[in-house]
C-alpha cells in the first residue's frame, strides 16, 4: 500500500494538498494542468522533496528520512535518466549495485533485461549512440532489474512521437507484470492515461483528488478536469 | 568525511589568508607613520597600474574589432594565444621583452646602426610595457567577447538599414564597448597592482619601485621588519579592495571557447577599413609573437650546453609543481563539492575564499609565513614546500570558478538519479563526478602546475643558493648577466610550463565521454 496522509507540500507560493491510497500492483494516473502540483507529488514520494506535514508512507513504514535510493520504489525522470559516460549495460548494472559490484549471476539478470527490452546488442552502447527510444528502454531495464514494488513515471515519454510512445508505455505495462509492481505515472495526456492507468488521479488547484476509475473519469470529467480537457475533448476520440 | 574535508580546507586557507595577515598586521612597525619612501612606491605602484590598465584597454578595441570583423588563416591561433599569457611565466615574457627593447635587445642594435640612441626600458616604461604585453590578451579576450555577443539580427538590422561603419559605431558598438571597458580596466589595474615579478626585473631605484618590490627589499636588505610589515599591510588593504571590486570578472571559464565564429558583417568592406585592420592584426601579432620567438631562437643555441644545476631546478620546480597541483586538489574539491550540493549561502563562503586567496600578493604571504614560522622552524628548509602550498592556494580561486559550476552542473542534471540509485559516497565521486568533471579538473590543474612552475614569488625570499627552483635560477642569471645561459633557461621554463599545462588539459579531454 502507499499512502499519502494529509499530506502538504509547499514551496514559496506554491502548495498541494493530497490523502489518497493506492493498493500495492495497482496503476495510477496523475494528471492536470502543468504547475499543478503533479510533479511536486511525485518528487515527494520519491523522497527528493520534504513533506511540510502529513505523511507518506509506503507498504506499511513511514518514509520520513528515507533517503531516495533506500524508499522502495524506482523512479524513470523526464530526461537524464542514464548517466551519458557509462554504458547500457552499466547504467543498468546500477539498479543492482550502486557501486557495480555485480555477481556472475547479476551479469546475467542485467543481460536479460536488457534482451527483454529488445536492446541485446546494444549493450556497450552509451546513450549518445542510441536513440531517444532506445534510450527509454535503458531505463526501463533498469526497473526491471530493480526489482522494487512502485514504479514512479515522470511523463518520462514526453519527447518520443505517438508511435514510439504507445510502444513505451506497452513495454512498461509489460515491467509491471513481471515484477509485480505498482505504477504511478505524471503525465499530461489522457490517452497515456487512458492505455495503461486503471485509475487517475486529478491534480489541479493545489489539490490531488481521490483515485477514480480512469474511463469513467474520461467519460464524466469533473469540473476542473473538463477546463483542463478543453471543449473539444471526447472520450475515445 | 566531506563536510570534515571541506571544514579543514576552509581553515587552512584562513591561516594562510588572515593568518598571515594577523602576523603582519602584529609586526607592523607604525612608530615613525608612514614614511616618505612608503608613499613614493604607493604612488609608484597606482601610477604604473593606471598606465597598464589604460594602454591596455585602448589597443584593445581596434586588435578585438579586427578580429571580430575579419577572417583571415591563423585567426583562432591568434585566439588561442590571447588565452596564453595566463600560463606564461612572467619572468620568460620578461626575457623575451628584454631580448627586443632591452639595452643590448633587437630594437637597440638597430636604433644603434641608424645612430640613434638606445631606448631606455627599465623603470616606468619597461613596468607598463611587460605588463601591456602580459594584459592586452585578456583586455581584447574581454572586448572580443562583448563584440561577438552583439546579436546578429542588430547586424541585420543596421545592414538593411543602410548603416555605415560610423553608423554602426555609435548606434551598436559603442554602448557595447560603455558596458565592457570599465570592468576590463579595472581588472588589468588590479592584476597590476600586486604584480612583483615585472617590478622585480623591470623596476627598481627609488623612482620606480612598487609596494610588492619595497617589502622585498627592506626584507632581504635591509632587514627591516618593521617597515616590511608595514608595507605589507598596506599592500594587503590594497588587494582586499581590488579583489572585491574585481572578483567577478578576472578569469575566463575556459580560453576562448565559442570565440571563433565570426558573425556575416555587411558594413566595413571598403578598402581602407580592410587595410586598417590588416595592419592592426599584424601589429598585435607581431607585438606577443616576437617576444615568444627571440625566447627560442635566443634559448636554442645553448640549451645543449646548460650545466647540470639548471635541469636539476627545473626538476624541482616540476616536483614543486606537481605537489601544488596535488593539494590544490585536496583544498579544492571538497569545498566545490560541498558547495555545489547545498544552497547559495555556502556559494557566497567560497566566492570569499576566492576572495581572500585573490587579495593575498605573494610578498604579504611570504613575510605573513616567515613571521609565522621561523621561531619554529629554518625557512629556507621549507622554501619549497612553503611555495608549492603558496601556489595551491592562490590557484584555488580559479580552480573553484572552474570546478564549482561543473559540479553544480552535474549535481542539477544527475544528482537525483545518483540518489534514486543510491550512488552516494566514494562511489558518487568514482562514478559520476570524476568522469564528468575531468574536463574541469584537467583545466584547473594545468593551470595550477603552469602558474606554479612559473612562481617567482615567495621563492625570492626564501630560495636557498644550493636549491632554487627554476624561475629563481633564471632570475640569478640574468643578474649575473650570463645572458646565454639565462636565454636558454628561459626556453626550458617555457616548454615546461606549456607542456605542465598541455598534459593535464589534455588529459582532462582524452576519451572524455559525454
Amino acid at each position: 500500500m502507499l499512502r499519502l496522509e494529509e499530506v502538504r507540500i509547499s514551496r514559496q507560493e506554491f502548495r498541494i494538498d493530497a490523502n489518497f491510497e493506492l493498493c500495492p500492483g495497482s496503476r495510477t494516473a496523475l494528471i492536470g494542468p502543468s504547475g499543478g502540483g503533479k510533479s511536486s507529488l511525485l518528487a515527494a514520494v520519491a523522497g527528493f522533496l520534504r513533506v511540510q506535514s502529513g505523511r507518506v508512507s509506503i507498504e506499511g513504514r513511514p518514509m520520513e528520512g528515507v533517503s531516495p535510493g533506500e524508499r522502495p520504489l524506482s523512479i524513470v525522470f523526464q530526461d537524464n535518466n542514464l548517466f551519458p559516460h557509462m554504458t547500457a549495460w552499466q547504467n543498468v548494472g546500477l539498479g543492482i549495485n550502486s557501486s557495480l559490484r555485480l555477481a556472475s549471476d547479476d551479469r546475467i539478470r542485467v543481460d536479460r533485461a536488457l534482451k527483454k527490452v529488445g536492446l541485446g546488442a546494444h549493450a556497450g552502447k552509451r546513450p549518445g549512440q542510441l536513440s531517444g527510444g532506445q534510450q527509454s528502454r535503458v531505463a526501463l531495464a533498469r526497473i526491471l532489474v530493480q526489482r522494487r514494488p512502485w514504479i514512479l513515471l515522470d511523463e518520462p515519454f514526453a519527447a518520443l512521437g505517438p508511435a514510439l510512445r504507445t510502444e513505451m508505455l506497452e513495454l512498461v505495462g509489460a515491467c509491471c507484470n513481471e515484477t509485480d509492481a505498482g505504477l504511478v505515472m505524471v503525465t499530461h495526456d489522457p490517452r497515456d492515461a487512458i492505455s495503461i492507468c486503471e485509475q487517475t488521479v486529478v491534480v489541479a488547484n493545489g489539490h490531488a483528488g481521490y483515485p477514480v476509475k480512469t474511463t469513467e473519469l474520461f467519460a464524466n470529467p469533473p469540473s476542473d478536469l473538463s477546463t483542463y480537457l478543453g471543449p473539444n475533448w471526447k472520450y475515445g476520440g | 568525511m566531506i563536510r570534515l574535508a571541506s571544514a579543514a580546507s576552509f581553515a587552512l586557507v584562513l591561516v594562510l589568508s588572515l593568518g598571515t595577515m594577523c602576523a603582519v598586521a602584529l609586526r607592523a612597525d607604525f612608530v615613525a607613520g608612514i614614511e616618505a619612501s612608503d608613499w613614493a612606491a604607493l604612488k609608484f605602484t597606482i601610477t604604473q597600474a593606471l598606465f597598464s590598465s589604460v594602454f591596455s584597454c585602448v589597443l584593445a578595441v581596434p586588435v578585438a574589432r579586427a578580429i571580430a570583423r575579419r577572417r583571415f588563416p591563423g585567426r583562432s591561433f591568434l585566439i588561442t594565444i590571447l588565452g596564453a599569457p595566463f600560463i606564461l611565466p612572467t619572468i620568460v615574457a620578461i626575457t623575451g621583452l628584454l631580448s627586443i627593447y632591452g639595452p643590448a635587445g633587437l630594437l637597440g642594435r638597430v636604433a644603434s646602426f641608424a645612430g640613434f640612441a638606445a631606448p631606455q626600458v627599465y623603470g616606468l616604461p619597461g613596468v607598463v610595457l611587460a605588463h601591456v604585453f602580459l594584459n592586452l590578451p585578456l583586455a581584447t579576450r574581454l572586448v572580443l567577447q562583448g563584440w561577438l555577443a552583439i546579436p546578429s539580427e542588430r547586424l541585420q538590422t543596421a545592414a538593411s538599414l543602410g548603416f555605415r561603419p560610423f553608423d554602426l559605431f555609435v548606434h551598436v558598438e559603442w554602448p557595447m564597448l560603455r558596458q565592457v571597458l570599465p570592468g576590463a580596466h579595472v581588472v588589468i589595474f588590479l592584476v597590476c597592482l600586486s604584480s612583483f615579478a615585472v617590478a622585480l626585473i623591470m623596476g627598481g631605484g627609488p623612482r620606480a619601485t612598487t609596494v610588492e618590490l619595497a617589502i622585498y627589499q627592506s626584507f632581504m636588505f635591509e632587514f627591516d621588519l618593521g617597515r616590511a610589515a608595514r608595507l605589507a599591510l598596506l599592500q594587503f588593504i590594497l588587494g582586499i579592495i581590488a579583489a572585491v571590486v574585481a572578483w567577478r570578472l578576472v578569469l575566463p571559464a575556459d580560453f576562448g571557447a565559442g570565440l571563433d565564429r565570426p558573425p556575416e558583417r555587411w558594413d566595413s568592406q571598403g578598402l581602407g577599413h580592410k587595410l586598417l585592420d590588416w595592419l592592426v592584426i599584424a601589429a598585435v601579432s607581431t607585438f606577443l609573437l616576437l617576444p615568444m620567438a627571440m625566447v627560442i631562437v635566443d634559448g636554442l643555441d645553448a640549451i645543449g650546453q646548460l650545466p647540470t644545476s639548471v635541469f636539476e631546478a627545473a626538476l624541482r620546480s616540476v616536483l614543486v609543481s606537481l605537489a601544488s597541483v596535488l593539494l590544490m586538489l585536496l583544498l579544492a574539491l571538497p569545498i566545490a563539492i560541498a558547495v555545489s550540493r547545498t544552497s547559495l549561502a555556502s556559494a557566497a563562503l567560497a566566492e570569499g575564499v576566492g576572495l581572500l586567496m585573490i587579495s593575498a600578493s605573494p610578498m604579504v604571504l611570504g613575510l605573513g609565513l616567515y613571521l609565522l614560522v621561523f621561531p619554529y622552524l629554518d625557512p629556507v628548509m621549507l622554501a619549497l614546500a612553503v611555495t608549492a602550498l603558496v601556489n595551491a592556494a592562490t590557484s584555488l580561486p580559479f580552480a573553484l570558478r572552474a570546478l564549482i559550476p561543473a559540479l553544480r552542473e552535474i549535481e542539477a542534471n544527475f544528482g537525483p538519479l545518483a540518489d534514486s540509485l543510491n550512488v552516494t559516497g566514494v562511489a558518487r565521486f568514482r562514478m559520476l563526478v570524476f568522469p564528468r568533471a575531468r574536463r574541469s579538473m584537467g583545466f584547473a590543474m594545468g593551470l595550477t602546475a603552469a602558474l606554479s612552475m612559473g612562481d617567482l614569488g615567495v621563492i625570492v625570499l626564501f630560495g636557498s643558493t644550493d636549491s632554487p627552483t627554476l624561475p629563481l635560477m633564471l632570475y640569478r642569471l640574468m643578474g649575473a648577466y650570463r645572458i646565454e645561459q639565462a636565454g636558454s633557461a628561459a626556453l626550458l621554463l617555457l616548454l615546461l610550463s606549456l607542456f605542465l599545462f598541455w598534459l593535464f588539459d589534455r588529459g582532462g579531454r582524452v576519451n572524455a565521454a559525454t
